[in-house]
Order: structure tokens, then sequence, then C-alpha cells
């Protein structure tokens, strides 16, 4: 499923970052940021209107990214817990 | 090398310490804040080491990665590969890394060690990183890096030893260059990974204090009822706090006028002197207070990491307006001065977003029209109570500060409509930890923000209050003269002349020829305005000008030019700065051009409309 599916205070785990379209800058600032295969996630908060934008905490950091951004990262839902 | 210059580049991920770090090295006082994008160009310091060689340190801006996708990465890239014009590539690279959120910064030491330039890794925020329990086999990290590493604490005074003895011993040998290829930086994660589980131990990934704050600050209810509160107080406290003692400082310089001059005889000398220096300058100086009590706020707020919660909270608002929520850190500077809210867009990574941020940055209440609009309200507007609570001047004051955020929010969406691309443009934001504001730093900030202004008063304000009342009273009346000998000047023809253009709105010709020097800083039409009639004799001298306009003017022609004030394209740095920012006098001339005809029907309108109903 796609991170942006994910409801608020889930985690996840990435599983891999697709291009929107052909050598999508985006997609690669992501995957620098750390957004790559193993990598656990979670949704700490949402935006106040139109739950937009995500803030997706990985490892230490926390990012604030818009629904469609976030829409390019690919997650398996953890099952523990 | 014994002796002779070392030169040494900071480099880093964005709000990793890096000026902090520059600032203990150098003594330096480079503005520091807690978000990402604070230092957008390369900024320079030197010092001595203990062993007598001289250090030049270069602070960078921060970067996440090279493949740069905003100017300062692009320009930190340049400088590190010898490539930025006019600077040599440099003798070691500090590469500085936030301890407590070693998982994003390492991926970025490795990036830089690919360069095969010398480097050290200073591990900074390590009392933070103590602090949360993390633990750190720094001679580990050190060995599987290859490379030194230091700790550092950039915002203690001591905190920096550690790395000044090693930059000043034997430069280390470079690593090996490695080609930038997309398999090998794809790999560099699984470095990371591997690096962190051999050297470092965390009990917990965040600190408890930013997750229990941010249940608050980033509340969809709360947090925007909470950002709503914190502006407004803001704006009250200027007004409560700061308008007091500018009454204090105006009240003492009229004083101060009248006993320093009181031995020289009547005539032109002693008018400069009273009313031109003393009343102009006690009028304007009068605000420092105010400008003081802003800038606090603004400061204290950068520091504690709270901007870029609000920007979070406002994205998806400022993105409906074509803008991004990036814009609101710049635009909020913008209400101290338009000069470093403009500059501060270099941290919106995208262009058009950039842009788009310059274009309305100007409408933002700076703090160079509070005096005009304190000034005007002041003498217009009545000290009434408005539901008990509400001081009218107060309601006008934020009127005129709201006036300025609407007007960009509607001139963001035209340019949004305006534009052909409608590609989608990235947020991809940090939120950093935050962090008690230490009183070190905002009082430096205070005292640099109050000197930028004194010296403007010195130099700019000075000059043009002493050409004002030139032209004012020179040419003298001819014999057998009948109007105020004013009329005849210089001051009287420049202001008739414009007039012709400004009448529709209301101003007279005072008004009008004020506008002049309003045109260089805006404050100074305050001062302009003290001149020309303390000159043409209607009895105005420092605390005497609000009562001289209440006389000379209607409450039509005040309001509209308090109007004007809010939208007009007005002081020449910042156009300068648009220009020098954007490298394209098209977009100065769309700049002045909006706002002159926004702020012409706006102050039409309004005066119109008033005099209508009154």
């Amino acid at each position: 499923m796609r991170l942006s599916d994910l409801p608020k205070g889930a985690t996840a785990v990435v599983d891999r970052v697709d291009d929107a379209h052909a050598s999508d800058p985006i997609a690669q600032r992501l995957r620098d940021l750390g957004f790559v295969a193993g990598e656990p996630v979670r949704v700490v908060a949402l935006g106040p209107l139109g739950a937009d934008p995500l803030l997706i905490q990985i490892g230490s950091t926390r990012f604030a990214l818009r629904r469609n951004e976030a829409a390019r990262v690919m997650v398996r839902p953890e099952m523990t817990a | 090398m014994s002796t002779g210059t070392v030169r040494i580049a900071l480099v880093g991920n964005p709000n990793c310490g890096k000026t902090a770090l520059f600032n203990q090295l150098t003594g330096g006082r480079q503005k520091v804040a807690n978000y990402a994008g604070v230092t957008v160009e390369r900024k320079e310091g030197r010092f001595s080491a203990p062993s007598g060689r001289v250090l030049q340190v270069l602070d960078l801006p921060g970067t996440y990665s090279f493949d740069a996708t905003s100017p300062d990465e692009q320009i930190t890239r340049d400088v590190l590969e010898g490539n930025y014009p006019g600077e040599a590539a440099p003798d070691l690279v500090v590469c500085v890394a936030d301890a407590t959120n070693l998982r994003l910064h390492l991926r970025f030491v490795l990036e830089v060690k690919r360069l095969g330039r010398p480097v050290v890794l200073a591990l900074n925020m390590m009392d933070a990183a103590r602090r949360r329990g993390i633990v750190i086999d720094v001679a580990e990290l050190s060995r599987r890096l290859g490379m030194p590493v230091v700790e550092t604490v950039a915002v203690k005074r001591d905190g920096v030893k550690a790395l000044i003895d090693r930059v000043d011993g034997e430069i280390p040998e470079a690593p090996p260059a490695l080609p930038d290829d997309p398999a090998s930086r794809a790999d560099l994660h699984a470095q990371v990974r591997e690096l962190l589980a051999a050297t470092v131990t965390m009990p917990r990934a965040t600190a408890e204090l930013d997750d229990a704050l941010d249940r608050w600050a980033l509340h969809p209810v709360f947090g925007l009822a909470i950002l709503a509160v914190v502006m407004f107080l803001i704006f009250q406290a200027v007004y409560a706090a700061g308008k007091p003692m500018s009454d204090l400082i105006g009240a003492g310089f009229g004083w101060l006028g009248e006993h320093a001059t009181a031995w020289m005889p009547a005539g032109p000398l002693q008018s400069l002197l009273v009313d031109g220096v003393f009343g102009g300058i006690g009028t304007v100086i009068g605000f420092l207070p105010v400008i003081l009590v802003l800038f606090f706020f603004i400061l204290v707020l950068e520091e504690s990491g709270y901007l870029p919660r609000a920007a979070f909270l406002l994205d998806r608002l400022m993105v409906s307006v074509g803008l991004t929520g990036r814009s609101f850190i710049p635009l909020l500077s913008s209400f101290a001065c338009a000069i470093p809210g403009i500059m501060g867009t270099r941290s919106i990574t995208d262009p058009r977003d950039r842009l788009a941020t310059i274009l309305v940055a100007p409408l933002m209440t700076c703090s160079a029209r509070l005096p005009v609009y304190a000034l005007l309200i002041g003498a217009f507007i009545p000290t009434r109570r408005v539901l008990g609570i509400f001081n009218m001047q107060g309601l006008v004051l934020f009127a005129l500060y709201a006036a300025g955020v609407i007007g960009a929010m509607a001139v963001g969406w035209v340019i949004k409509k305006m534009r052909r691309d409608r590609s989608e443009h990235a947020l991809l934001m940090e939120l950093p930890s935050y962090r008690l504001p230490k009183v070190r730093d905002v009082a430096i900030g205070l005292w640099e923000r109050g000197m930028i202004f004194l010296k403007r008063l010195t130099g700019v304000i000075l000059g043009l209050t002493v050409l004002m009342w030139f032209l004012s009273t020179f040419p003298a009346a001819p014999a057998g003269a009948t109007g105020p000998a004013i009329d005849y000047s210089f001051a009287g023809y420049i202001g008739r002349g414009l007039q012709v253009i400004f009448a529709p709105l209301g101003f007279n010709w005072q008004m009008s020829v004020s506008l002049i020097p309003a045109f260089a800083a805006r404050e100074t039409a305050v001062a302009a305005l003290a001149t020309v009639y303390a000159v043409g004799g209607d009895g105005a001298d420092g605390a005497g000008l609000a009562q001289a306009l209440a006389a000379n003017f209607s409450l039509a022609s005040a309001l509209s030019l308090l109007v004007w004030f809010a939208f007009a394209p007005q002081c020449m740095s910042t156009l300068a700065v648009i220009r020098r920012e954007t490298n394209s006098w098209r977009n100065v001339g769309i700049s002045f051009g909006y706002m002159f005809v926004v702020a012409y029907v706006a102050s039409f309108l309004t005066y119109q409309i008033a005099s209508w109903l009154t």
C-alpha cells in the first residue's frame, strides 16, 4: 500500500519509492533522505486541512511530505501489536 | 605545511549546527536559527590557531545530498569540487553531523568522502545526544569511516576545543575519490545502517519532549489555535510594550532639541537642528523599541524550532494561494524587513514557489512602515475602546497588517492562475528538534538588528532629513510674497508637481513630497512630514507633528495614505535585493508595477469611499 494511505499513528516498513514519471527528482530526493527498502516509518501527524501534509518519522528524522509525495512511497504495514 | 593559511570548509546536512560551530571558531556573529536553510550564501571567517597558523573557515549552506535540487546545495557542491568561480578547493573539509540524527547525516558524510578530499567529521550536539542516552563508539566510527572524528558542542564556548586541536594538526590523508553513479549512491544507505549497528546505541529514536510538544503543536485544532494565539500576542505585545517606550524617547529628543539649541540665534540653521535633526531623528529613533520587541519574538520563534511546525500547519493553505509551507518563514521575517525575508527564500528549493514568495514578500508589513502607521493612527484614530476590550487604534493597526496578508494571498492566487507551469512541486521539509532559545543568541540578534536600524538612521535617514530641510527652505520666498515661504521652495514645486498624480488619492502636496524620501526608506516619511510642516510654519515640532497633521488633512486622506503605505512599491533596497536574488530586471519591473497599481487603486477607493462617508 501507499504511505499516504496510512492512518495517523500507523507504522510500516518502506518497500520502494516509485517514480511518478521518468527521472522523477522528488522520488530521487525521497530515496536520498532515507526512504529505502526495509526502513521503518511512522505517521506522526496529519495537517489540519485535508490531512495534508503528512508528518513522517523515519529514523530520528521527521519529514513533512505532501499527499502526492507520500503516495510515491510503497510500504508494508507492520504486523506487530 | 607548518605555516601559511589553511582553508577549511564546513559542510553538512541542514540544521546540524554548522553556523554555530563557525561562530565559535571564528568569533563571528552569523545568524543562527533552528530551521533548515538559514545560511544561504557562503560566509567566510578566519582565526589563529594555537600553533600560530591562520585558519580560514568557510560556512556553507546545508545540503542533504549532492544531487543538488536547490541553488544553495549547488553552491556547496561547486565549492567542494573547486568549481566555484574565484574559490580554490578547500584544504580540509569539516563535515558536521548532528549526533542525534546520524542515520540521515552519515549518508551525506559518506557522499562527501567520495569526493576524495581530506575530511574530518565533527559530531555536533553531543550534549543533546548524551541527554537522550545515545552512546557513540567514536573510535570505531572513525576507524570504519577512515577519517578523524571529533565531538563538539557548538553552542558552548569550550565545545569546539577538540575540533580546533584537530584542524590545527596534520591534514588527514584524502580518501580515494569514487565515481558518482546511481548504483553506488543507493548503496550508501546500506553502509549507514552497517555503521550505525556497529557504533551507535540509541534508547529511543526521538526525544520524548519533541513528541509531547508536537502532539499539541501539530494537532489539527489546537495546533492552529496555538499558532493564532502566538501571532496575536506578538502584535499586541509590540503595541503594548513598544509604544510607551517610543513615546518616551520621542519626548526626550524634543526636550533635547530645544535645550541643545537654545543658545543659537533663531534662523535657518537652528531650524535645521531643532526640526530636522532632533525632531526627525527623535521621531524615527523612537521606533527602535517597537522594532526590537518585534524582532525579539521572531528570534525566539526562530531559535525554538517552532517555525517549521507553523509551516507544516499552513502548507495546504499556502499551496491554495500559489505558495508553499516553506514560504511561511521568509514571509514572517518580512514582517521585520522584506530584505532578509527575500534573501531567506533561497531555502525554498523550487524556483517557481520561490519567485512567487519573493513577489509577495514586500506586502508583509515591515517594521519600517510602523513609524508611519503609528504616527497617522495616533493623529487620526480615536483611542476608543471597542467591545470593552479592544483598543480602536490597535484594531486599525491589526487591519493594516491583515490587509498586507490578504493582499499577498490575493496576489499569490493571481500568480498561480496566470502561470502556465502546473506541474508538481515538492515540500519535503524536515522538522527539527525543539530547543530552548539561548539568551546569548537572542541578545546578539537584537543587538545586530538594533545596530542596523541605527546605522540606517545615522546614514540614509539623516542625509535625507537634511536634504528635505534644504529643499523646503530654499529658495526663500521672493519679496512681497503673500503665502507661506515653503510654497516657493523646491519642495513646494516638486510636491505640487507630484500632486497631479496623487490628488485623486487625496494627498496634498506635503504628503506627495514625503513619498520621495519614503522610496529610499519608508520611515523617513515621518521625518520628512515633520520637516515640511515645521519649516512651513504650521507649528509642528517633534511631538506636535500629530496635531499638525490632524489640522492639515482629512481623515479620508490619512486613511488613503495608510493604505498607500500598505501596498506601495517602496524602499529601493527591497527592489535592489529582488534584482540581486532573481538576477532579473523584469522581476523588479513586475514587482514595482503590480504594487503601484494595487496601491493606487486601493488608496483611490479608500479616499473616495471615506470622503463619501465622512
